[in-house]
């Protein structure tokens, strides 16, 4: 009995926790303006189905793609036995679907436990691949510290988790053996629980072992839930709305900017009155662009959130891959950490709140905005779905259109399209000139 | 042979309509490499016989370069007023030899009140060549030539027009090697997004050199574009690698127009 109460305990603390913190986030990109992702939900179901159930953009890296893939199935799978520990925790029963099963729950225990070992194996694989190999898509400076900490803190809790699985397996198996000289049969467990556990003689001891590994899971699994708020590690959530609502326009196009509409067709309109009082059409003046977090649209703050730093992006980033300042991880970093700060300030101090910084310049220079080419190499690396890009440029369009900063020869560039219709300075008149030249 | 280019205002005054408006750009209007270009496409669109114009004068800036710098005004400017005339004219369809163009007219103006069928010229020309148009059996010209082809960002990953050119530059019996950054996974050749009319940034390499090595070593004799700022960063990227005796750079509408012998 005692054991169902501190179970109960367990979850109702795990659980609630975890739904604070979803809900703080909800909130934190709830900051974000509105932009309309519900049309089209059948085209929508099938994006999310391919890239983020089905990874295929994780394909392009093939190798990687097939580590990732075994972690991946291996925590869906589990789940199923996760159902099981929860029964088990709240009934004090123990194995509830094995009668219910029968041999197919064999097979079951089975496959989520040569997953769970080839997982475990993985996982080593990774993390030799993050601290040994130096792969320069882990090692950029904008993963120093906490990020790089992030990553392989996740690795070993998976570590710890898979460890605490076979220790419950194996232990119990052992003890099945001792008891009925029978083994569950299952295909990892049959071996490796008579080699660790089988010089142990005394069931009890064993009974104890396989509850250290039972409550070791599912306190790990609890562990693992409430870390993700805090950690990169949130895209095995995030990944599923986030490819849900895709942007699924041609990537070429950007959005036209509506309040610039209005007012380019009361310019053009030659009946307009140019005195009139301007329609009120939203009461707060918007800012053209963005020069912060709160000015993005809620998908570009989702983005920021469910991206987990792989690096894809920047690796294929032309202005990242010549030297220049530019990473685009580092501009979904950057919106994340913000928002987090951004949301936290309005939480304790009141919704009026401002710490006088911005996402502009306190995170992102100006160097590197300029030096994207707008090559949608990025959009198209991110395994689910992340545009970084369209953050580039809302806060390229604050700098010009606020602020007019941008580099002089854009300036003169701009001045020419305005002047002659041509980015150079032609005039107009010559433009037919090709025609009948030789 | 001298080049028709008709414009859509003689058209309306001779009472005639143009089944499709060559959009010319600002490159192809005044650039004089792009120019060429222009010329190869019009050479084809006459030897076709395709009843197209221009707008010539009439013609100004798409706005791109000036949306992707983050100036919408200026961009919507641009947008609206070529609109008016687009639509002045009831052009239905148009194609263009440059992706920024083609990919602002199809994908922004729509919004704007103008809607058009947009082509990109290659898509046309594959087009001509599927309709019997436009034959070049037996062409020999480029025969056995190893051509590598540089994918425009605007035109691939922001379009997914990824087969049309390639499509043409296998009709010339060549050999299309790809760079083993191509398609989807292209690498950009630094003009974008407005980098065209600005220095770049700081770094530790310019990315049309990074781009021309991608092509250096296909070991082909072509490069092949379909983009007039993607052949400017291309040709620099030669001039620097010191190989502009051996290697040219060639939009895919050169090929075909000398191909086709035009
Ligand atoms: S769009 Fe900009 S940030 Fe993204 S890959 Fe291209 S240059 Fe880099
Ligand atoms: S934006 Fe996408 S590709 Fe880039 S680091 Fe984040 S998850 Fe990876």
């Amino acid at each position: 009995m005692n054991s169902i109460i501190a179970f109960a305990l367990l979850s109702i603390g795990g659980i609630s926790f975890f739904t604070w913190n979803v809900l703080k986030i909800r909130q934190n990109i709830l900051l974000g303006r509105e932009t309309n992702r519900s049309d089209n939900s059948g085209e929508r179901w099938r994006t999310m189905l391919l890239v983020a159930f089905g990874q295929k953009k994780m394909f392009s890296r093939p190798i990687a793609a097939l580590l990732h893939l075994v972690i991946y199935s291996a925590f869906l799978i589990t789940q199923i036995e996760l159902i099981e520990i929860f029964i088990d925790g709240l009934s004090g029963e123990h194995r509830v679907f094995e009668d219910a099963l029968g041999g197919f729950y064999t097979f079951l225990i089975s496959f989520i436990e040569i997953l769970s070992l080839l997982t475990f194996f993985v996982t080593i694989a990774f993390l030799a691949r993050r601290n040994l190999l130096k792969l320069p898509r882990f090692t950029m400076s904008e993963l120093r510290g906490w990020p790089m900490k992030d990553a392989n803190l996740i690795l070993i809790f998976e570590i710890i988790l898979l460890s605490c699985i076979f220790t419950m397996n194996g232990a119990d198996e052992a003890s099945h053996l001792l008891k009925s000289n029978e083994s569950y049969g299952f295909a990892v467990s049959q071996f490796l629980g008579p080699i660790l556990f089988g010089g142990i003689k005394s069931i009890d001891t064993l009974h104890v072992l396989e509850q250290i590994g039972w409550w070791g899971h599912i306190f790990m699994v609890f562990v693992f839930l409430n870390y993700l708020p805090y950690s990169k590690h949130l895209h095995i959530l995030l990944a599923f709305p986030n490819t849900y609502f895709s942007n699924l326009e041609n990537k070429g196009r950007f959005t036209n900017m509506e309040s610039v509409t209005n007012e380019v067709k009361l310019m053009l309109d030659p009946n307009a009155d140019p005195y009139a009082a301007p329609t009120a059409t939203s009461d707060a003046p918007q800012r053209f662009g963005a020069k912060d977090v709160t000015d993005l649209t809620w998908k570009n703050l989702m983005d920021a959130y469910s991206c987990t730093e792989c690096g894809r992006c920047t690796s294929s980033c032309p202005a990242n891959i010549t030297g220049k300042k530019l990473s685009p991880r580092k501009i979904m970093m950057d919106t994340r950490d913000r928002l987090v700060e951004v949301g936290e300030g309005l939480r304790k101090n009141g919704k009026d709140y401002q710490d006088g910084k911005s996402l502009l310049g306190d995170y992102i220079t100006e160097e590197e905005l300029w030096a994207c080419t707008s090559c949608n190499a990025c959009v198209q690396e991110c395994p689910i779905n992340i545009d970084p890009l369209s953050i580039i440029i809302d806060l390229r369009r604050y700098l010009v259109m606020e602020e007019s900063k941008m580099p002089t020869e854009l300036t003169g560039m701009l001045t020419n399209i305005e002047n002659n219709g041509a980015p150079w300075q032609f005039s107009p008149i010559d433009r037919l000139n090709w025609a009948n030249e030789e | 042979m001298s080049l028709k280019v008709p414009t859509m205002a003689e058209m309306l005054a001779n009472g005639e309509t143009a089944d499709v408006l060559f959009w010319v750009g600002c490159a192809g209007s005044f650039d004089d490499r792009a120019k060429k270009i222009t010329k190869a496409v019009v050479k084809i669109l006459n030897h076709c016989n395709v009843k197209f114009a221009v707008l010539g004068t009439e013609e100004s800036c798409s706005g791109d370069p000036a949306k992707r710098a983050g100036n919408e005004f200026t961009f919507q400017m641009q947008a609206m007023m070529n609109i008016q005339v687009l639509n002045g004219y009831e052009v239905k369809k148009i194609v263009t030899a440059c992706p920024h163009c083609f990919n602002t007219l199809k994908n922004e103006y729509p919004e704007l009140g103008g809607e058009y069928e947009v082509v990109h010229h290659t898509q046309l020309i594959q087009d001509l060549i599927n309709t019997g148009k436009l034959a070049l059996e037996g062409n020999q010209t480029f025969k056995g030539k190893k051509i590598t082809f540089h994918d425009p960002c605007y035109l691939g990953r922001a379009n997914d027009v990824y087969e049309a050119p390639r499509t043409l530059i296998e009709k010339l019996d060549v050999e299309l090697v790809e760079m083993k950054r191509c398609k989807t996974t292209g690498l950009c050749c630094g003009a974008g997004g407005a980098q065209m009319f600005k220095e770049a940034e700081k770094g530790n390499k310019e990315i049309n050199i990074e781009r021309t090595e991608d092509a250096l070593e296909t070991n082909s004799s072509i490069i092949a574009t379909g983009c007039p700022f993607c052949n400017t960063m291309m040709t620099d990227g030669i001039k620097h690698a010191e190989k502009e005796s051996e290697i040219q750079v060639l939009d895919v509408a050169e090929l075909i127009a000398n191909a086709a012998d035009l």
